[in-house]
């Protein structure tokens, strides 16, 4: 059987002004499909990237925020978003989109997938990981 | 004048460098990665008092792509395309911020 490792997605930068955070979403997807140990944290204007009520329409590119609610299903349900990067931006966690996923080990229930964390737990759980990639 | 900053404040300098050499006819704009600055939020004091003056603008379809249509600071006047057109003609000049 291979090895599973833990990668952890940092993701530092919000959805539409550079290729940053669609190219994050599709390498997270392919290491979900290799069964590894995915989590996603995001920091910095990334917090942006999972922000509700995004509408593309107006400057012509694809509105990719829904594919973030797929992750569950590919059993990515450690998502990370830093408390302090959010309040300096005059966000809260009822901004953020209400990603889920089905718990196997609980009769499939449907259970909350963001963990909203300050800074000091986020870097506790990026040192557990066995790799770091940065977008 | 008009300046346009696309660019985060988060992440970069622009705005505040924008904001440091304007004079006191100039307008902004903010686009793209910019409209990230058109919200209430902890690097708002930069442009506070532009955009009580009425100096401060977003692009409204890219304040929609962000999310952030509903947290828009009281100030600062949304534009389309079309008025993104009407503030160039209007000021001349153009300063892209990048």
């Amino acid at each position: 059987m291979a090895t599973t490792k833990k990668f952890m997605y940092l993701n530092r930068k919000s959805s539409y002004g550079t290729v940053y955070a669609i190219e994050s979403l599709e390498v997270v997807l392919i290491a979900a499909a290799f069964e590894q140990d995915v989590s996603l944290a995001f920091i910095d204007d990334g917090v942006f990237q999972i922000i509700n009520d995004q509408n593309t329409d107006g400057i012509g590119m694809k509105n990719f925020s829904k594919t973030f609610h797929a992750l569950g299903d590919y059993d990515i349900n450690k998502i990370y978003v830093s408390k302090e990067s959010l309040e300096d931006r005059g966000l809260n966690e009822e901004d953020i989109m209400p990603l889920v996923y089905e718990d196997e080990d609980n009769d499939w229930e449907e259970k909350p997938s963001v963990k909203v964390l300050s800074n000091a737990e986020l870097s506790k759980i990026m040192s557990e990981q066995d790799v770091c990639l940065s977008f | 004048m008009l300046h346009t900053v696309n660019k985060s404040s988060f992440e970069r300098n622009s705005l505040q460098s924008c904001v440091n050499s304007i004079d006191d006819s100039s307008v902004i704009l903010l686009i793209e990665d910019g409209v990230i600055s058109c919200t209430n939020n902890v690097n708002s004091s930069m442009i506070a008092s532009l955009a009580k003056e009425g100096r401060v603008y977003a692009l409204q379809g890219d304040v929609e792509a962000r999310g952030v249509s509903s947290k828009v600071a009281e100030n600062i006047k949304l534009v389309d395309y079309a008025g993104f057109v009407d503030l160039v003609v209007e000021h001349g000049t153009t300063v892209s911020w990048v």
